[in-house]
């Protein structure tokens, strides 16, 4: 079994219309949502929800008002400001360390479990995927995304499917780390903008950093073709190979809408033919897949 | 007043915002606290000034006092330190930096030391103040950095604060204690999707806050229909136009060559002025 993250470093180049469209392509590859912050995956492959599972991600003080003596000892050693002038615990804040109900003397804190956000596991026309959602101002991103891949391992070891495909967060931070540990390939989408390119330039990093192998594509080239050519040379200079150019085409935004992928929406446009030769190039570069 | 730029959704033009007000209006400080991304200077062309560097505290673990009793293993939440009766292994990328572990250990064998993250950078655009974050290729913590990017804010300036991406800790700690949020969204079912997740966030924090639609003309109008079922003042329109597309694809903030734009951002600025004193 295979791991393919699509990665990007920026947001919004196009992870997602990507990560839908190779689903399309690939047939019988597990799908894993790994953006838990603002996942959007399902909007274009509409799941059919099978299981729902809480994730207790980290824990959180409560202090028991009637122990406290107002000592404020917590306050003062809490690292994270949870702990307010009135001591009461500020959830947002709070990264369940432990600390204040370790030192409180009169014993008043105690650490509960809390549901940080949901893990799913679905089903769509096009494989399974498994997803979640990280609750509104939670934290422990990282630890949902690897409950994410490990639900799609198990689901893959179970349908038998030697390909997971992994729609990964934007950043190069703790849930991107968590996406990409232990892939076999990443394959990074790029705009040919200022930002694009230094984005993907530090993407590139972290995926060497963490010994996986990269591949790139730049969206939207015609937008900039000097900076196309820009990011172009980089790779070759790096080793890194470039397997597609997709153009700017507003029907990706039509089919968005629609609620559909490119593939499904315009087979016959130029992206639809161009992401299929991303798919082709990215299953001989790798040996991904049958296909 | 602290006005932050967020978005639930990556790349809908936060930093084109923040950068483009930063540079209408006067007397103001840019803090860049996407600092796993940080794009707002590649905007601005800064004149450089200093570099600091950021640390967290990690454990370090006297071997001589140790007694491999395991006691900080078990109180660490996450999973840092790893005890076994002939060595003990330390995660760093794990270490939220408690101090939790000194604590715990009975033999006193753990001090605390500084280990690099990430660095604090300096600069100025003429009398337009910029600091940024940028967190080293490989740690996972981004939030230590936007805690001292924010330790920088001055007071009696405009503070404008270009958010990083999405809607979990680096977010939340990077709008804590701003006095509004413009909400950057695009007309199209990821950016609504990704829009009501952000409003969710801030509504649970108690900061106000209002949209700016990117981008309109593409896609739909549902984000429209929304924000006027939720009584969100959608503040300002900016349509795709190719040469804003093109500008910003050179790394050039368009106010500055359409300078129709740098009024519409200093009318943006005054509503956000005039919502946040009522």
């Amino acid at each position: 079994m295979k791991q393919l993250t699509i990665l990007s470093g920026k947001g919004g180049t196009g992870k997602t219309t990507l990560t839908a469209s190779l689903a399309v392509l690939a047939r019988n590859a597990v799908l894993a949502d790994c953006d838990v912050d603002a996942p959007d995956l399902h909007m274009l492959l509409h799941p059919e929800l099978i299981k729902t599972q809480e994730f207790k991600g980290s824990k959180l003080a409560v202090i028991d008002k009637i122990k406290c003596d107002n000592c404020v000892v917590c306050r003062e050693k809490c690292r994270f400001e949870a702990i307010t002038e009135a001591i009461e615990v500020d959830p947002i804040a709070c990264e369940g360390c432990g600390v204040c109900a370790a030192i409180c003397p009169s014993d008043a804190i105690t650490m509960i479990e809390r549901v940080s956000g949901y893990a799913y596991i679905s089903k769509t026309k096009y494989g399974y995927m498994a997803h979640a959602l990280l609750s509104p101002g939670e934290s422990n991103s990282g630890k949902l995304v690897t409950l994410v891949r490990q639900n799609a391992r198990i689901l893959s070891e179970k349908e038998n499917s030697d390909l997971i495909i992994i729609d990964g967060p934007p950043g190069i931070g703790c849930p991107v780390i968590a996406s990409l540990s232990g892939v076999d390939v990443s394959l990074v989408i790029t705009e040919p903008t200022m930002s694009g390119i230094h984005d993907l330039q530090r993407a590139l990093r972290l995926i060497k950093h963490f010994n996986v192998r990269s591949l790139v594509c730049v969206n939207m080239y015609d937008i900039n073709k000097d900076n196309t050519n820009k990011i172009l040379r980089f790779c070759e200079e790096n080793g890194i190979k470039v397997v597609g150019r997709i153009p700017f085409n507003p029907k990706v935004t039509e089919a968005m809408v629609n609620g559909k992928t490119i593939i499904e929406y315009a087979p016959e446009s130029n992206v639809a033919k161009e992401i299929e030769k991303i798919w082709k190039n990215c299953q001989v570069s790798f040996n991904l897949g049958n296909g | 007043m602290i006005v932050a730029v967020a978005s639930g959704k990556g790349g809908t033009g936060k930093t084109s915002v923040a950068v483009n007000m930063a540079l209408s209006v006067g007397n103001v400080q840019l803090l860049d606290c996407d600092v796993e991304e940080p794009n707002a200077y590649l905007l601005l062309n800064p004149k450089m000034h200093s570099t600091e560097p950021v640390y967290v505290l990690v454990p370090n673990i006297n071997e001589e006092l140790c007694s491999h009793c395991g006691e900080c293993a078990k109180f660490c939440q996450y999973n840092a330190i790893f005890v076994s009766p002939d060595k003990n292994l330390f995660f760093p990328e794990l270490c939220h930096s408690c101090g939790g572990c000194t604590l715990a250990c009975p033999r006193q064998a753990i001090t605390e030391e500084k280990r690099r993250i990430g660095a604090l950078k300096f600069g100025t655009v003429g009398d337009l103040k910029l600091v940024y974050g940028e967190l080293d290729v490989g740690e996972p913590m981004a939030v230590p950095l936007i805690k001292a990017v924010k330790s920088q804010i001055e007071d009696n300036t405009n503070v404008i604060i270009d958010a990083p991406v999405g809607t979990s800790c680096p977010v939340i700690e990077t709008v804590r204690e701003s006095d509004f949020c413009v909400l950057v969204t695009e007309p199209t079912p990821f950016g609504l999707h990704d829009l009501k997740i952000t409003v969710e966030v801030l509504r649970k924090m108690s900061i106000p806050f209002g949209v700016v639609v990117n981008r309109s003309g593409i896609g739909d109008n549902k984000v429209y229909q929304y924000c006027e079922e939720e009584n969100i003042p959608i503040l300002m329109e900016i349509p795709y136009q190719r040469k804003i597309a093109e500008l910003y694809s050179r790394g050039v903030p368009f106010s500055l060559e359409m300078p129709e734009w740098k009024e519409k951002f200093q009318t943006l600025f005054s509503e956000i002025t005039r919502i946040v004193q009522e």
